[in-house]
């Protein structure tokens, strides 16, 4: 039985309360309804639980968090998924800019567009690999700074014909962690010191892994998604900037 | 008035803004509600209006709303006017005490006209040169009258600012009392410049109004571009430049709004090299000319005429700016969640491009001296413009 909460005209600070009163007494699935805007929901819980979310949550969903399956069945705004840790955010609609900003492990699995810098700083260490997968398209800036994981870049279930699969300055500064496209992006839209490269059969296994999970989950097709190339965007250096200050 | 040192906390501004493109008009409690949905985004430093459509009764006179510190102030201004202006109507603004809005200055609203001097009364009189003549008397006001300011000076608009949360200063200027077809909205939190009763936005000149969210770091290169045009700076907060460098461009220099646009978030010189003819040398044009009055730094604008409502994004898009429709209403505003304030359901949501205006203008001959500047079809730019009606295309619905 869920655990149903009504966020109208709850303020963030009450809403995460209830919420964390409800997981702090066992519940396991919660429902929020009438959600709007509030910021840091389900941010820094730490627990095994599912949530799912009617409405626009705000800035920070599930920042810091460690465990929660989310699940928002709407759009999302900036700063879903900042330096998460672990567990799943699932975004049925699209999501705004810099999403998994610094995240450390777990997933994100956006249905449509992305805005700007997404991925920003996202780093990975031994068996935490943090995985984001866009099925629309991103803004500039993707993977900026990136130090470790994957993110999977489709292209395919956007609302942007006219715009590139992703925007100018990929991977600036990106020094670890691997970008995937599918079916290729124009190396105008690269930052510097990045390559592509065909795909081998390893990442093949690694795309079908996350693509089929993330599939499951939102209903696509992985015989449609998988039914093109994808190409493989990695810095060629990691320390692309090692000699900048040196004389 | 009262300068207050920002306190600083991490936060960036919010704004809103709602159109009808018919020109039906509506209720202040709307952009209130959405406004207030974002008020996580300021700190009491500062909230602000513009409304578009509320003077009907005096739609040919230009309304100066003024604040002033004290009676004497007031009266210097009005001295002024008495020399300058045929004056066809004055009074109080209405406003109300409000809880946690102090010490407030005085605010009246002056509906006028140029009074010309001898022979150019004639030449002048009911012309362009009318828009030119106001402007040249707020900056005289603006700049010599110690502790008065003119906060706006269009026909039928106004703005309405202050210190305090959005909702302190609608109840304070008691808001829910004027309709509009557009309104803009602001939240401050004051990063650079202090938080002050002028310093709030909206900035505004004749009818521009515009709300910000960011620093405009390019404030002094643009200032002093300004000056030799005769625009001069006095509310001590970068944005108000902005104002400046729309009329200038726009209005002054008839560039196509896209353009003007571009001029204030033009595209990288990289983009430019990639670009074909003749955007190409469009774009290097701009870039050339109008060097002084690009915009750097972060920033998310709203700015309204009697026409239309624009929302524009630095190149980079460093500050959030989403748009939506539904009908014959068009919404931008900081956060999704502030449109779904007032509107739960939009047919389309979409967050534009950096550096990508939306432009969305009344239909025409819709309201009494309605100014248009989507000049002709236009050049293509880098960025596709969502100019109405094209906005964006139907696809992938993801509800």
């Amino acid at each position: 039985m869920a655990f149903e909460i009504d966020a109208k005209d709850l303020h963030y600070r009450e809403l995460n309360k209830l919420l964390r009163q409800a997981i702090g007494k066992g519940e396991k699935h919660l429902v929020l309804k009438n959600v709007n805007g509030q910021r840091y929901v389900a941010a820094g819980v730490s627990a095994e639980v599912d949530i799912d979310i009617y409405g626009v949550p705000g800035l920070d969903l599930g920042a810091f968090m460690r465990g929660p399956r989310i699940r928002v069945h709407g759009n999302t705004q900036d700063g879903a998924g900042n330096t998460m840790d672990d567990g799943k955010i699932i975004i049925e609609g699209m999501a705004g800019d810099v999403v998994g900003y610094a995240m450390r492990g777990g997933k994100i699995f956006v249905a449509s567009d992305v805005g700007y810098r997404v991925g920003i700083h996202m780093k990975a260490y031994m068996d935490k690999v943090p995985v984001i997968v866009i099925g629309g398209k991103a803004g500039d800036f993707l993977g900026e700074y990136m130090a470790g994981g994957v993110i999977i870049l489709l292209g395919m279930f956007s609302r942007y014909p006219e715009r590139p699969i992703a925007g100018i300055f990929l991977g600036t500064g990106m020094h670890g962690g691997v970008i995937y496209i599918r079916g290729g992006v124009p190396e105008s839209q690269l930052g510097a010191a990045l390559q592509i490269e065909e795909t081998d059969e390893e990442d093949q296994n690694i795309l079908r892994k996350h693509l089929q999970e993330y599939c499951a989950d939102l209903g696509y097709n992985l015989d449609e998604v998988m039914a093109e190339k994808f190409v493989k965007i990695r810095p060629q250096t990691h320390r692309p900037y090692g000699k900048l200050y040196a004389y | 008035m009262e300068i207050l040192i920002p306190n600083k906390e991490q936060s960036g501004c919010g704004l809103s803004g709602v159109i009808n493109r018919k020109g039906e008009l509506i209720k202040g409690e709307v952009i209130i509600e959405s406004i207030c949905c974002q008020m996580e985004r300021g700190n009491g430093l500062g909230a602000g209006y513009a409304a578009y459509g509320i003077y009907p009764e005096f739609a040919d006179y230009y309304c100066l709303h003024v604040m002033a510190d004290n009676k004497q102030a007031l009266k210097e201004v009005e001295e002024i006017l008495a020399h300058k202006c045929y004056l066809v109507h004055q009074e109080r603004i209405p406003t109300r005490a409000t809880p946690g809005i102090s010490s407030p200055p005085r605010f009246r609203r002056y509906f006028v006209k140029p009074r010309y001097e001898g022979e150019i009364r004639e030449i002048c009189e009911g012309t362009a040169d009318e828009d030119d003549y106001m402007v040249d008397l707020v900056m005289l006001i603006n700049k010599n009258v110690a502790g008065a300011y003119v906060i706006s000076s269009g026909r039928n608009m106004g703005a309405f600012k202050g210190v305090g949360f959005p909702d302190q200063i609608a109840n304070f200027f008691r808001l829910e009392e004027y309709s509009a077809y557009i309104w803009t909205a602001h939240n401050r939190f004051p990063t650079n410049t202090p938080g002050w009763w002028g310093g709030a936005h909206p900035f505004t000149i004749l009818d521009w109004s515009i709300v910000h969210n960011g620093e405009i770091s390019s404030y002094g290169t643009n200032r002093r571009y300004l000056e030799m045009f005769g625009y001069h700076c006095t509310l001590l907060t970068d944005t108000e430049v902005v104002a400046y460098l729309l009329d200038l461009l726009i209005r002054r220099h008839g560039l196509p709004i896209e353009l003007a646009c571009m001029a204030l978030a033009p595209p990288f010189w990289q983009e430019i090299d990639r670009m074909e003819e003749p955007e190409k040398s469009v774009c290097t044009a701009i870039r050339a000319v109008y060097g002084a009055a690009m915009l750097n730094g972060p920033f998310a604008i709203l700015f309204a005429y009697n026409g239309g409502l624009v929302g524009l994004n630095d190149r980079v898009k460093l500050r959030p700016l989403v748009a939506a429709k539904k009908g014959d209403f068009y919404y931008m505003a900081s956060e999704e969640a502030a449109i779904r304030a007032i509107c739960p359901d939009p047919e389309e949501v979409w967050c534009p491009k950096a550096g990508e205006p939306v432009i969305v203008e009344l239909e025409p001959d819709t309201i009494p001296n309605q100014r248009s500047y989507l000049r002709g079809e236009g050049v293509q730019v880098s960025a596709p413009i969502c100019r109405f009606p094209t906005a964006v295309e139907e696809d992938e619905e993801e509800d």
